[in-house]
């Protein structure tokens, strides 16, 4: 009657956990390699350096925390099964870790070989994820807006790949294509296609639910997403088009829906129910802070000529987005689902109730708070280097050292849900 | 209006009643976090109950799936109750931090909870339910 209805089916534990396990230490990456290269890197955003920081976060942290948060999704948000996900996760993921690791490589050494070499990486891992993925998503009963945003995300992360695909094998074989044109396209689909749309479409979910907000009004959740895919393709049209009006106009549209998202989420947190705060509300706070900031500085790129040409602007665009919103956002939602996790996998081992510790034991408030000051503070420093190249080398170790308290907290939770389950199972073997 | 929409409104009742006991509790302001606490218990053991005699049944007898999605509803409600006599216990002892890391677990799993039912099983009970008379004892219930 249903056969694709999977109430109960949550992946495997260390699904979702070899994901959030690696995401951080590509963090630290990007933070030592900031650290490492000091003033020039943040010139402008087609600097090697710029260029590498911009993949190790983009694809190292937020791709492959984000592919752990979907296999867990699915089959409680929109009751979809993803096929095996144990086989899936372990051929994807080694794949995105050496593609990412290639590309990186390719950018900073200017050897574009190595970008030719991370293309199949890429499209046998993100292919096969998506393909995964969009079985579970459209054979399951479930409907409404977030599976239609989870649907049109895929959509878009599968758009991100080929155009980058494209950008690869152009950059390696020298091949004429508009290169700034093509990078734009690139970069809204991937930060706005996959990750934002994503973004939205989970945040209609856990933002009531783990917040205690009022639902997103149904005009909102059915308009966004419909509208941030048509201007993303009008966008897209700006090659074809030749007219210099077209990006302005569809870019400052563009940036309207974003900002709508932004205020929309910031005022349902403001009214909301619940008044305990916590690591994961303040997270979503800075996140969306930093997406109406965002906002902002986009119009004034547009609107504004001596900003506009400046090639810093585009670099302080990209860690609002990139560190300011994503970073923020998905750092936030694992510190509410690899607590609750623990807590789910361990109550199933059969103990009594009781005998399972309950979420807060699984992860320290302290820890998460002060890693969560250490990333406002990266951050800020991030976006004081722009215009202060003397500050990168420490917003450099800032970010490094604040993504390495993150993978640190999360190894923590692990090693709880380990020995928990030890004494579970022991008392289980000697009552 | 569906015959689930009362248990749909419900939910969001029952989020409403949860976040006074947690904020008082929290606070350690026990007169009214116990007073809350015990609103919040009734409404939610309330809407099992409604689910449990009246929803899952119809639905089983209607569709003959017994062993599939209200099987595994029936088994969360079980934790959420566990959960809840965790979270009178802290009451009883005055101890904060326990009444919140129960808190906080049983707020996630009846999120994630509601969330199954209100896209997947109501639905699916909307669907297989929709001539019969369901619907009326269930606001007759849930008033």
């Amino acid at each position: 009657m249903h056969p694709n209805l999977s109430f109960d089916q949550a992946p495997p534990i260390s699904v979702p956990y070899r994901f959030f396990l690696v995401a951080p230490w590509f963090g630290v990456m990007a933070g030592i390699l900031l650290a490492w290269s000091g003033a020039d890197a943040l010139a402008s955003r087609w600097t090697p350096e710029a260029l590498a920081l911009t993949h190790l976060i983009a694809l190292g942290f937020m791709l492959q925390a984000m592919a752990g948060a979907v296999f867990q999704f699915i089959p409680v948000a929109v009751g979809g099964n993803v096929w095996r996900p144990r086989l899936v996760a372990n051929a994807v993921q080694p794949l995105l870790v050496l593609g990412t690791l290639f590309l990186v490589a390719g950018f900073l050494s200017s050897r574009f070989g190595l970008l030719s070499a991370a293309v199949p990486l890429f499209l046998l891992a993100v292919g096969g994820f998506v393909v995964a993925v969009a079985l579970a998503l459209w054979r399951t009963p479930a409907t409404g807006m977030t599976l239609w945003a989870m649907r049109m995300a895929f959509g878009g992360l599968a758009v991100t790949v080929l155009l980058g695909t494209l950008l690869a094998e152009s950059l390696a074989r020298g091949l004429a294509v508009p290169m700034i044109e093509l990078t734009n396209i690139h970069l809204a689909w991937g930060l706005g296609g996959w990750a934002l749309m994503l973004l939205a479409g989970v945040s209609y979910h856990v933002v009531p639910m783990f917040q205690l907000t009022r639902p997103y009004p149904a005009w909102f959740t059915r308009g966004f997403g419909p509208l941030l895919l048509l201007l993303l393709l009008a966008w897209s049209g700006q090659y074809v088009l030749g007219d210099s009006r077209w990006p302005v106009a569809t870019g400052a549209l563009l940036l309207a829906v974003c900002f709508a998202y932004g205020a929309m989420t910031l005022w349902l947190q403001y009214t909301r129910r619940r008044k305990i705060h916590d690591a994961t509300s303040l997270y979503f706070r800075v996140a969306m802070l930093s997406l109406a900031a965002f906002a902002v500085s986009g119009a004034a790129y547009f609107l504004i000529p001596a900003i506009g040409t400046d090639p810093r602007t585009v670099v302080w665009l990209g860690v609002l987005a990139i560190v300011g919103v994503f970073v923020s956002a998905i750092t936030g939602m694992m510190y509410k689902i690899t607590p609750f996790l623990n807590w789910l996998h361990l109550q199933r081992l059969g103990a009594p109730m009781s005998a399972v510790p309950n979420m807060k034991k699984m992860l320290d408030a302290d820890a998460m708070t002060g890693q969560l000051r250490l990333h406002v503070l990266a951050l800020l420093l991030l976006l004081a280097a722009v215009w202060l190249p003397g500050l990168a080398r420490l917003a450099g170790v800032a970010f490094a050292g604040s993504s390495a308290w993150l993978g640190w907290n999360l190894i923590c939770t692990v090693r709880r849900y380990r020995t928990f389950r030890d004494q579970i199972r022991a008392v289980a073997l000697h009552p | 209006m569906s015959i689930t929409t009362p248990l749909f409104q419900h939910h969001k009742h029952c989020d409403e009643i949860f976040a006074d006991a947690e904020e008082a509790c929290g606070a350690g302001d026990w007169a009214v976090g116990a007073e809350a606490f015990e609103a919040f218990r009734g409404q939610l053991e309330t809407h099992f109950a409604s689910e449990e005699e009246l929803l899952f049944p119809a639905f089983e007898a209607a569709t003959g799936m017994t062993s599939g999605p209200t099987e595994v509803m029936r088994g969360e409600h079980r934790q959420m109750r566990d959960l809840l006599a965790q979270m009178q216990a802290a009451v009883a002892a005055r101890d904060s931090d326990a009444f919140g890391g129960a808190a906080e677990t049983l707020l996630i799993l009846m999120q994630q909870h509601n969330m199954k039912e209100e896209n997947i099983l109501y639905p699916m009970c909307d669907n297989a339910l929709g001539s019969s008379d369901v619907g009326a004892s269930l606001v007759e219930r849930l008033k």
